[in-house]
């Protein structure tokens, strides 16, 4: 049987791209990391592809806000190619930077109408009153006590449809970001995402339970460490999963001994499987 | 038409709290309503439509943000914005819109502003190709109407830092939008130097920023003389940058000679002839095991690492810029160092970052500041987040460091920071050809960082941050990314000959370096640039970031321009290698230089300096020595005491009899409370307390390397030895990064200070497990001006100690860098760095699953303890807190006791290496549960440490004189023992002496006859056991007496919070 082929996008600020290659080559899978500059000139090579994965770093550098730039690319310029992508059964990941660029990009939780004055300050200015826009009524602001943070933490895992946490219960793994704290604009999306079994993925402590601060690393609404879409085939998250595949990668490592592997090979591994 | 877009988030942002917080720290009454991010823009349409989806599809995320566009000058929509967005009911209601305060800063124009470039690409995403932005910003709504005074205050010192940004009251002008660039119109400079005097030499020199002396004019007038020319302005310049102290290191290199208390000696180059030197010896010995690949030549030093990859190392420091910016400074000084790596050999792929910073106290009185110094804490939180921002987007884990804190550093606070990179074997020389194009790789040039290299060469004053603001720089680490992704990629497809980075000096020393054996041809016009009317000089010596320069085959261009174009790297053909021994800079086909390079770089004047060095007659006491040296007498001095004296306790300071009223019995002064205090003092000392605050901020795991992070324990908040990566995916071949720094103890002896931080760089990587056989060294010297004799005499010692500390361990020095100059002048205040030198050790670890961690394991394990301690307690943290609680007690009648406050740390050359093989013998063993340094606070604290961070207590008995390891089974290993005590110690001396190559171990009972058989002849001793209690309890050797007995969460609550408060 042929390896799955996973598509790893790198744009200029991405800095997990060749560790998350080696998880899903030790996970069975080929992939090749790919600059979105060759993306864009022929999107249609993402056929080639089973999975495409947006890793961690600072894509464009955060500028403006994290992942946005990235995500106004996915939007503007291969919004098509990724529809079809994942209406032909295939899977999208976004670790870290790669989840904020999905989210912003609408990938995960759909745009929604908004009246324009929602937005803007002076729409009278403007002279568009009364147009409607579409906004994201999700998004992942700073964390609440403003800084970059490297922790590790512990997951909670409702995997419902997704592929890629099938088996997963609780494990851990490091987040490392600023920008993490999930949001919803308002209750409705909220109840939504946790009516369609979107939550997948949520911080807890060493016993399961949901608590705040350093457990919840980001002040994320309902604890949330990673959504996936309606399909269950696009999944965002926050914390690193490609840090956890050696066992010498776990903080214990040295008080517990060696694990035969870390936590977050399954995921990989669950990608790989989902095709075979 | 010109646009302004502003951002204003509908809650209280991160940045909004920030100044909340400087706010009150700064009792400054004011009330901040609202922040808000500004971006300038021009577009070519004068409907406001553009622009409008600009804000609304890039700039605004709207679940937390809203937006308004004004056109320039246009009154801004105040209650529209308060109303919305920000400002807390209560407080717009307090606050009638017409009252408020608009306060927008922005980065200088010359200032790299990273945003501008990533936005107006986003716009091009969005078709909007026709809007430019031009600059951004920062905005700040203050409910009140503030007076001149008070604002001018908040603007300065809490709102922007002057030396790069500008602010503006109110609606902004339409001259700020104004374009960057003017006409530049060539003019050829020629600088009258024949027939100058000696004044106008030096005034020359001064006025220039040239930081040369009247020697080295002398010198180059000699020469032009003989030419029969007068030189340019560049050739002048680059003379200036090429001979600077920053690029060529004059002092460490020169003649010296010396005369001590230790007699009197000559070095022709104090480098070659004792650092140099040393490793050369080391090779030699070493013979087919050789391990250095090449040393001292290039900008990194290189090991072998394995079979396939050589690694290299490099500290640099990047002290003036972050005094006056500390975000920028240390911003660029990471970014510089990361340059450095890429530009060693044929290019490193950096795989860590190692940052240590030397501050004074955070909690500084703010009224005891002199002016253009900024208060410490401002300094540490820039300084961290300019390290944070620029590693953290590089994506390379900072795995290591350290923070010192000495009110010395107020005004010049030190920032080293340093990458470890992988070249694969055989790309590890270089040279360029002749016929070579000189290419021009990453950002562009521009006027920022000029005289970089001879402003870091020169004291700061308090005018430096106004008249050197062009040499402090802000980086742009996507820039350098990108350029890192091109650069590996093209090194793997052999594009190139020679790569070097642009440092200090720019093009100047990078292409001056490079063409030293050749000579080469520039063309300063062909330079891409961030904006127009740059002369050649300032193209020549620009610091501008993030570029490199490549000696490329013209048959290798086109295939290298292709792959920078693919990612959106920028490269330009300046010009090109040739034979012929000079140095040709043109300006649209003019010479407007022509240089030597045998003149350029062999020509400056050698000198004989002149150095001493005696120890202080009495004992340097800390309180004379910890204070900024006042110019105006000792009744200020001892104001400045009084309030450090308090300063350095935070808390709850334990000055309840800190120390027994007897200390000449050893019996009567073991009150049991008193040494717990002292302990709990010590933790909370800031050198000592938990840096979590600052390591948590930068990614100490991307690249998924981690083995043994910087925080190590049962809730991964323990202080670990040394952080361990396995850089290579596939392999358990690993590297261990440590660092040794004590400038208290250069306050006595710069020998033993350095013998002492080289000694403390080998513990921390050997105990986590690196192999004593394989760890490679750096130095870096932060001196202040060594045109004293005392302080040129203090860098000789030290770089003995080094050098015969290397020698000791077998562990050459492979590469090096020195600061010299950290002083400050102001008024009539004199400000000078305690002398500092920081040792960063490598170490290769062959199996990571073998290394260890530092917290306790198992309770009833055993705790033993390596080494011997002695009666040294000059510069010791004990001896700090004592001082700083005013109980300084030199007067004791015990004469071993009086002698222990005057004698500094040893290293005993002989038997400290057999200790660390030994240690490392056991942990290949494989039956060390934890291993741990003592270092600072000597034992009691290296044993709080150990629990807190395990989570379990320990049973201690102090060793008493005399003791060896219990006899084994056969009796015969007695005679054979050593004690681990020098002497008939007080208790005080064994609980926090910091005597050098000390080590504690957990084993487990049943290792305990492998652990006797293999420490025979060693001194080590069994000090108890760890215990399921969670409470440290340590007796004295006849367990008489409770000399410490305290909680973990007493202990662990003492450590993590004293600087965290300060911070947060």
């Amino acid at each position: 049987m042929a390896a799955v082929r996973v598509l790893i996008l790198r744009a200029p600020g991405t800095n997990c791209d060749e560790e998350t290659q080696f998880a899903f080559e030790l996970a069975g899978a080929h992939a090749c990391r790919v600059h979105i500059n060759r993306l864009r000139e022929n999107p249609r090579q993402l056929r080639d592809y089973q999975v495409l994965v947006i890793p961690g770093g600072f894509s464009y550098g955060d500028d403006v806000a994290a992942g946005k730039i990235l995500a106004n690319q996915l939007r503007y310029y291969l919004g098509d190619e990724l529809q079809r992508f994942r209406d032909d059964d295939k899977l999208i990941l976004g670790i870290c930077n790669g989840f904020q660029a999905l989210l912003k990009a609408g990938l995960i939780v759909p745009p929604a109408r908004k009246p324009k004055h929602a937005v803007c300050l002076n729409p009278d200015f403007l002279g568009a009153k009364e147009d409607a826009v579409e906004v994201i009524p999700a998004t992942l602001a700073v964390n609440a006590h403003g800084r970059f943070e490297d922790r590790w933490v512990f997951l909670a895992t409702q995997p419902g449809r997704c592929p890629f946490l099938a088996g997963y219960d609780r494990w851990q793994v490091p987040v490392a970001h600023g920008e993490g704290r999930f949001l919803c604009s308002d209750e409705a999306t909220w109840q939504a995402l946790e009516r369609q079994g979107q939550i997948v993925l949520r911080y807890v402590d060493a016993e399961g339970r949901l608590a705040g601060y350093p457990f919840n690393p980001n002040g994320s609404q309902g604890n949330v460490a990673g959504v996936c879409d309606v399909t269950g085939r696009v999944l965002g998250l926050m914390p690193h999963p490609e840090r956890h595949i050696l066992p010498t990668q776990h903080p214990h490592w040295t008080r517990r001994g060696l694990a035969s592997e870390g936590d977050g090979l399954r995921l990989f591994r669950n990608a790989v499987y989902y095709f075979q | 038409m010109l646009w302004e877009i502003a951002i204003y988030p509908v809650e209280p942002d991160a940045e909004h709290r920030r100044i909340s917080q400087e706010l009150r720290e700064g009792n400054v009454q004011a009330t901040l309503l609202c922040t808000g991010r500004v971006y300038l823009a021009i577009s070519e349409e004068s409907s406001p439509c553009s622009v409008g989806m600009l804000a609304m599809a890039l700039l605004t995320d709207a679940v937390l943000e809203r937006y308004a566009i004004v056109p320039a000058g246009a009154r801004l929509p105040l209650d529209g914005i308060l109303k919305r967005a920000g400002a807390e009911e209560n407080e717009r209601q307090r606050a009638p819109s017409q009252e408020a305060t608009i306060v927008t800063v922005l980065p200088r124009p010359d200032v790299m502003d990273p945003v501008v470039e990533s936005v107006t690409l986003a716009a091009r995403d969005l078709g909007l190709s026709h809007i430019r932005v031009l600059r951004t910003g920062r905005r700040y709504i203050f409910a009140e109407r503030l007076e001149q005074s008070l604002l001018d205050r908040i603007a300065r010192k809490i709102l922007a830092n002057e030396v790069i940004e500008e602010w503006y009251l109110g609606p902004l002008p339409e001259s700020v939008w104004r374009a960057l660039g003017r006409v530049y119109r060539l003019q050829r400079v020629e600088v009258p130097l024949r027939q100058a005097s000696d004044e106008e030499l030096l005034r020359i020199s001064r006025e220039g920023q040239l930081a040369l002396s009247l020697e080295e004019m002398r010198t180059i007038q000699q020469y032009y003389r003989q030419l029969g020319r007068e030189p340019t302005d560049i050739e002048l310049e680059t003379l200036a940058q090429t001979w600077s102290e920053h690029c060529s290191h004059k002092t460490f290199k020169s003649a010296i000679h010396y005369v001590g208390a230790d007699g009197s000696r000559r070095y022709e180059n104090l480098l070659r002839d004792t650092i140099f030197a040393a490793t050369e010896t080391i090779r030699q010995r070493l013979g087919p095991d050789d391990w250095c690949v090449s040393v001292f030549r290039d900008n990194a030093g290189i090991v072998r690492f394995d079979e396939r990859y050589h690694v290299c190392f490099k500290v640099e420091t990047h002290n003036h810029p972050s005094a006056i910016e500390p975000y920028g400074g240390a911003n660029t000084g990471l970014g510089g160092v990361i340059r450095d790596v890429l530009g060693t050999g044929l290019g490193g792929k950096p795989i860590a970052n190692i940052d240590v910073f030397c501050f004074a106290p955070p909690d500084w009185p703010e009224a005891e500041i002199p002016a253009g110094v900024l208060h410490p804490r401002r300094t540490l939180r820039g300084v961290v987040a300019g390290v944070r921002d620029y590693g953290n987007r590089m994506g390379i884990p900072t795995v290591a460091g350290a923070v010192c804190f000495d009110p010395r550093y107020l005004a010049n606070p030190l920032v080293f920071c340093g990458t470890v990179g992988l070249i694969p074997v055989g790309l590890e020389h270089k040279r360029p050809k002749p016929g070579d194009l000189i290419i021009v790789l990453g950002g562009r040039t521009g006027r920022d960082g000029i005289h970089g290299a001879t402003f870091s060469s020169l004291e700061l004053t308090e005018q430096s941050e106004t008249i050197s603001s062009s040499a402090v720089q802000i980086g742009n680490a996507i820039t350098e990314k990108k350029m890192l992704d091109v650069l590996l990629a093209a090194r793997d497809r052999g594009l190139y000959h020679a790569i070097t980075d642009c440092g200090a000096g720019g093009f100047s020393s990078a292409i001056g370096e490079m063409a030293a054996e050749l000579g080469a041809s520039v063309h300063l016009d062909r330079a891409p640039l961030k904006y127009q009317g740059l002369s050649y000089t300032e193209i020549w010596i620009s610091e501008s970031q993030e570029r490199m320069i490549l000696a490329v085959p013209p048959s290798a261009w086109p295939e290298l321009q292709a792959l920078c174009v693919a990612e959106d790297v920028e490269a330009a053909v300046l010009g090109q290698f040739e034979a012929t021994g000079y140095l040709r800079l043109y300006y649209e086909g003019q010479l407007v230089g022509e240089l030597d390079l045998h003149f350029l770089h062999e020509g400056r004047p050698k000198i004989v300096r002149h150095a001493t060095w005696f120890p202080a007659s009495s004992p340097p006491g800390q309180m004379q020595t910890m204070c900024p040296t006042h110019q105006t007498g000792s009744s200020e001095q001892n104001d400045v005491c009084g309030t450090q004296a308090e300063s350095l306790l935070p808390g709850e300071s334990p000055t309840v009899e800190l120390v027994p009223s007897s200390h000449s019995k050893t019996e009567s002064r073991s009150a049991p409370q008193d040494w717990t205090l002292v302990l709990l003092g010590i933790l909370r000392s800031y050198n000592v307390a938990s840096k979590e605050w600052i390591i948590r901020q930068y990614d100490h795991e991307v690249q998924g390397t981690s083995v043994l992070k910087p925080l190590v324990g049962v809730a991964h908040d323990g202080p670990g030895d040394a952080a361990v990566i396995a850089p290579v995916r596939g392999s358990f071949r690993g590297l261990a990064l440590g660092c040794g720094i004590n400038p208290c103890y250069g306050d006595y002896d710069p020998y033993w200070m350095a013998a002492s931080a080289v000694d403390e760089a080998v513990r921390n990587v050997v105990a986590v497990g690196a192999d004593p056989q394989r760890i490679a060294l750096l130095d870096n010297f932060c001196w202040g001006n060594t045109d004293r004799a005392d302080l040129l005499g203090a860098l000789v010692r030290a770089a003995e100690g080094c050098r015969d500390a290397a020698l000791a361990f077998n562990t050459p020095f492979i590469s090096g860098k020195d600061s010299l100059n950290n002083e400050f002048h102001s008024g009539d205040i004199h400000y000078v760095i305690p002398p500092t030198l920081l040792i960063s050790a490598l170490g290769i670890v062959t199996d990571v699953r073998r290394c260890v961690s530092m917290d306790f394991k198992r309770p009833w394990n055993l705790i033993v303890l390596v080494g011997v301690t002695r009666a040294e307690l000059a510069g010791s943290h004990y001896q700090l807190i004592l001082n700083n609680a005013g109980r300084m007690p030199i007067q004791t009648t015990g004469n071993d006791q009086l002698s222990a406050w005057q004698r500094v740390p040893t290293v005993d050359f002989s038997l400290a290496p057999r200790i660390v093989a030994a240690i490392h013998q056991a942990i290949q063993r494989g039956y060390v549960r934890a291993c741990h340094d003592l270092s600072e606070g000597g034992l009691a604290v290296a044993l709080a440490e150990m629990c807190f961070a395990g989570g379990f207590g320990a049973d201690i008995a102090l060793p008493s004189y005399g003791t060896a390891p219990p006899r084994g089974d056969n009796g015969s290993d007695m005679r054979l023992s050593v004690s681990v005590l020098e002497g008939n110690l007080p208790d005080d001396v064994i609980l926090f002496s910091e005597s050098n190559t000390r080590f504690l171990l957990e084993i487990p009972p049943e290792a305990e006859a492998d652990f006797r058989e293999l420490f025979t002849g060693l001194p080590w001793c069994i000090l108890g056991t760890v215990s399921d209690a969670p409470q440290l309890t340590i007796f004295d050797s006849q367990r008489r007496h409770r000399l410490i007995d305290a909680s973990l969460d007493e202990l662990k609550a003492a450590w993590q919070t004293a600087l965290t408060e300060q911070l947060t």
